[in-house]
């Protein structure tokens, strides 16, 4: 296909889903059957064009893409800025690489996957629910239109930013999706909770939207001053004009290593809020009030993934802010940041008890692996393992959806509506109940525990592992290992909860009526898990590493790494050549000691988890069996290292106090207040003397015109309807008169109309 | 090109739209709505104009997004005083909203 073929289907890829959106909201909103058509017509379309572009792009051949990365580019003026006679334009424009087109196979094919899940979730066909924004267990969503209108105009958001050749357009699919993953957390708005003691902290919906709009919030406006910084100093907001080695010694000479490392740090707080990093993770677990197919959407398949590959898109600028001639610092705060998140999370996940929470926990972990890496300088290590988790976590995601619509059957079927179907402790033995998903959730589960050779899980977070190493064996720095480390732990962590929530999910018997009751799910449900569940294996195989002993040589080809390591190959190769990064995109020499590490960690950490949850399965009401043991610092892990707690004592308790105490009291009480009752008083000294002399003076002669007046407002009042409309109107035809006279003035009866 | 009438009529349709809107409808947040698209339609006025006659000055651009951030402000205000009045007395029809009648 030609560059300008490939360019116009680049551009129509995010026009499916946000047409869909406005035919959604526009015409058939009332239907909710032709809606979710419309939406999935409008998934579809993006699925087949960027598979088509990506697909195309795969065909072009690793060599060539090597040098040329951009396959596909066009841009149109959009804003113009500076000097109007100069003719500066801010333009928009789409570009599609090898991370494009990655991302784009990946992003596509879990959304329509999602969509067409979202249709069982929702019940669709089953009786209509009577309750707005309160989810109706097994009766059909009445805000589904709304739903899938939220869900395509999310979907186009993300493939906006996915497309986008410049900060910009990728910053305004970035806010789309803050703004609606806000709507769809709180889309059941009217959700209250009564919790009972022991059962899991919840926060209702609104709240949840809230605090994750909040706190995305944060991030979003330190990114958007880094994107003015950077556009005031590369003097544009393409990517591809903007990273070239030119202007990188441009600036660097410019603004120096400071200020450059500055720049790199405010953009990356984009994708600390984004990407639930640590300490803006806080949102993220809370917004799994949202329907689980928007958990899948946001905390797999996009939103979250924006933040990865939004710094992906920027790697070249955080590579030389952290290079030679820049500062270690920005590496070691965006390692740090993700390794600390990683390890952190993954403690969290391992006491959590709520189904969806454990996965929360779990995808920010895995997000701080792929943060870890690509501080680190692991391009292509970041890259594979954003792609894998995406296929794995909505696989996990939408499989854990499964589980609570089938706990939901069974409270329906007992008529228990206090037991939280969430709640894993009241689960158990569901694996004979709901077959499929157990076997997908086991095979999404296997891949996020890294079960060698066979998941995809396996292969991306060696690729990190391997990288670390080879950074700490080539360079002797600190960092790589240290983060190594890190990780090695997260991982092995990562591996025990997987196992734990596996055996109390589906092993033993069930330990509640619920549970005995559970159903499979339907097969608008099942269908998406089974064909994720074959991503979750597969999508590794493309990363094998050639020198991987057994496997490697026959495969002889790592095709992921240098299909997407193209994407900056031949930059980074001259970035390297003037010293300005520390090192190209190389093939990484095959160690043992990262591998061993990989297999350790994660059979150690599938083996332990079953030994302590899986061979004695959890009895009826019995507590997790690690709490005894643990004592202080499971309580401090259940409460997720109160997090929340210090930010409601550090941010949120002080500024009530401010606003209530200075703002209100103080200020608006007593000074302004205190102002304003002063010269009150002095008026009112100064009206009791005015007064005074009405009363001797004038009183006698005005009361007569008092009453002349009274007479005409007593007739004039009935005019005084108090309707604003009303008055809009007579404003209007008063302005229509006005318009009329000029016209008259100007032109006489007849002018120059006829 | 597309001649400047077109965008002018644009204009002239929505604002019509937007008027009958806060005539006709009872909702005041509906209302609002209505007021916003006159407000939009000016906007369309004024780039419009501003295209056509003097692209090489910001002038009319700079005045659409002093509608905007005004239109942005207006509603936020607008809901604010739904808001309120719907709590007070448990209505958003504009015709219930008479606390100033005689």
């Amino acid at each position: 296909m030609t560059h300008e073929t490939l360019t116009i289907l680049t551009w129509l890829i995010p026009a499916g889903p946000l047409l869909a959106f406005f035919v959604i909201v526009l015409f058939t909103n009332r239907s909710r059957t032709l809606s979710w058509m419309v939406a999935w017509a409008g998934v579809f379309v993006a699925l087949i064009l960027g598979w088509t572009v990506a697909l195309n792009t795969a065909a072009v051949g690793v060599h060539h893409l090597e040098e040329h990365p951009t396959v596909a580019s066009g841009a149109i003026p959009w804003i113009p800025v500076g000097d109007f006679f100069e003719g500066t334009w801010i333009n928009i424009g789409v570009a599609v690489d090898p991370l494009t087109a990655v991302t784009l196979i990946m992003v596509t094919f879990t959304v329509t996957m999602i969509f067409i899940y979202s249709v069982g979730y929702h019940n669709w066909g089953a009786p209509l629910g009577k309750i707005l924004g309160v989810p109706n267990h097994l009766q059909e969503e009445p805000l589904l239109s709304r739903f899938f209108a939220f869900m395509s105009l999310f979907a186009g958001g993300m493939l906006i930013l996915v497309v986008a050749d410049n900060l910009l357009l990728l910053f305004i699919g970035w806010e789309l999706m803050g703004f609606t993953s806000y709507s769809l957390i709180g889309f059941w708005y009217a959700r209250e909770y009564h919790l009972g003691p022991g059962d899991i902290p919840h926060i209702p919906p609104y709240k949840a939207s809230v605090k994750a709009f909040m706190t995305t919030r944060v991030a979003d406006v330190v990114m958007l001053l880094g994107i003015v910084f950077f556009y005031f100093e590369f003097g544009t907001m393409n990517f591809n004009e903007a990273f070239t080695p030119e202007s990188f010694e441009l600036v660097l000479n410019a603004i120096g290593p400071v200020a450059i490392g500055a720049m790199a740090l405010m953009l990356f707080t984009g994708t600390v809020g984004k990407s639930a990093q640590f300490p803006l993770h806080v949102w993220l677990p809370d917004a799994m009030e949202g329907p689980t197919p928007v958990s899948a959407v946001i905390h797999a398949a996009a939103m979250v993934s924006a933040g990865v590959y939004f710094l992906l898109r920027i790697f070249p600028l955080l590579a030389v802010a952290s290079g030679p001639l820049g500062t270690q610092t920005v590496s070691y705060i965006i390692a740090g940041i993700g390794a600390f998140t990683a390890l952190m999370a993954a403690t969290i996940a391992i006491s959590q008890n709520d189904v969806k929470g454990v996965l929360a926990y779990s995808t920010i972990s895995q997000l701080g692996f792929m943060v870890a890496a690509i501080g680190i300088g692991g391009y292509v290590a970041g890259a594979f393992h954003l792609i894998t988790h995406g296929f794995f976590k909505a696989l996990l995601f939408l499989a854990s959806g499964s589980v609570i619509h089938g706990m939901e059957h069974g409270a329906h079927e007992v008529h228990d509506h206090h037991t939280d179907p969430q709640d894993m402790r009241y689960m158990g033995g569901l694996r004979k109940k709901m077959p499929i998903t157990f076997w997908t959730f086991l095979i999404g589960g296997l891949a996020l525990a890294g079960l060698p050779l066979i998941t995809a899980g396996f292969w991306s977070k060696d690729e990190i592992f391997a990288e670390a190493w080879y950074l700490w064996e080539s360079d002797g720095s600190l960092l790589p290992l240290i983060v190594f480390v890190m990780l090695a732990i997260a991982a092995f962590l990562t591996a025990y909860y997987t196992a734990r929530q596996i055996s109390m999910t589906f092993l033993g018997k069930p330990r509640t009526p619920l549970a005995e009751h559970a159903h499979e799910s339907n097969a608008f449900m099942t269908i998406p898990l089974i064909l994720l569940s074959v991503f979750a294996v597969i999508a590794g195989w493309a990363g094998i590493p050639e020198n991987f002993p057994g496997i490697g040589p026959v495969i002889n080809l790592n095709y992921f790494h240098h299909f997407v390591g193209a994407t900056i190959y031949k930059l980074m190769e001259e970035l390297y050549e003037l010293h300005l990064v520390a090192h190209p995109i190389e093939t990484l020499p095959f160690n043992m000691e990262p591998l061993i590490t990989s297999l350790v960690v994660a059979l150690g950490g599938l083996f332990l988890g079953w030994w302590i949850y899986g061979r004695k399965p959890l009895k009826e009401g019995e507590s997790d069996p690690v709490a005894g043991p643990l004592g202080p610092i499971y309580t401090f892990l259940y409460n997720k290292w109160y997090i929340d707690e210090l930010y409601e004592r550090v941010f949120i308790n002080p500024t009530t106090y401010v606003s209530e105490k200075v703002v209100y009291q103080a200020m608006d009480k007593t000074v302004i207040d205190g102002i304003l009752h002063s010269v009150a008083r002095g008026f009112y000294g100064f009206g009791y003397y005015v007064k005074r002399f009405e009363e001797v003076v004038i009183s006698g002669g005005v009361d007569k015109l008092k009453d002349g007046f009274l007479d005409i407002a007593e007739e004039f009042r009935q005019l005084q309807t108090g309707r604003v409309q009303e008055y809009a109107l007579i404003s209007a035809l008063i302005a229509v008169a006005l318009i009329a006279v000029v016209l008259l003035i100007n032109y006489g009866w007849f002018g120059q109309f006829f | 090109m597309i001649p400047l009438s077109w965008y002018l009529i644009l204009g002239a349709a929505l604002f019509c739209i937007g008027i009958y809107g806060v005539f006709a409808r009872r909702n005041a947040v509906a209302i609002l709505m209505a007021v916003e698209l006159m407000l939009n339609a000016v906007n369309i006025n004024l780039v419009a104009f501003w295209r056509y006659l003097t692209p090489e000055k910001s002038t009319g651009m700079a005045w659409a997004i002093f509608v905007l951030t005004v239109a942005a402000a207006e509603a936020a205000v607008g809901l604010a005083l739904v808001i309120s009045i719907y709590r007070s007395r448990d209505s958003i029809i504009a015709e219930d909203m008479d606390l100033l009648k005689n």
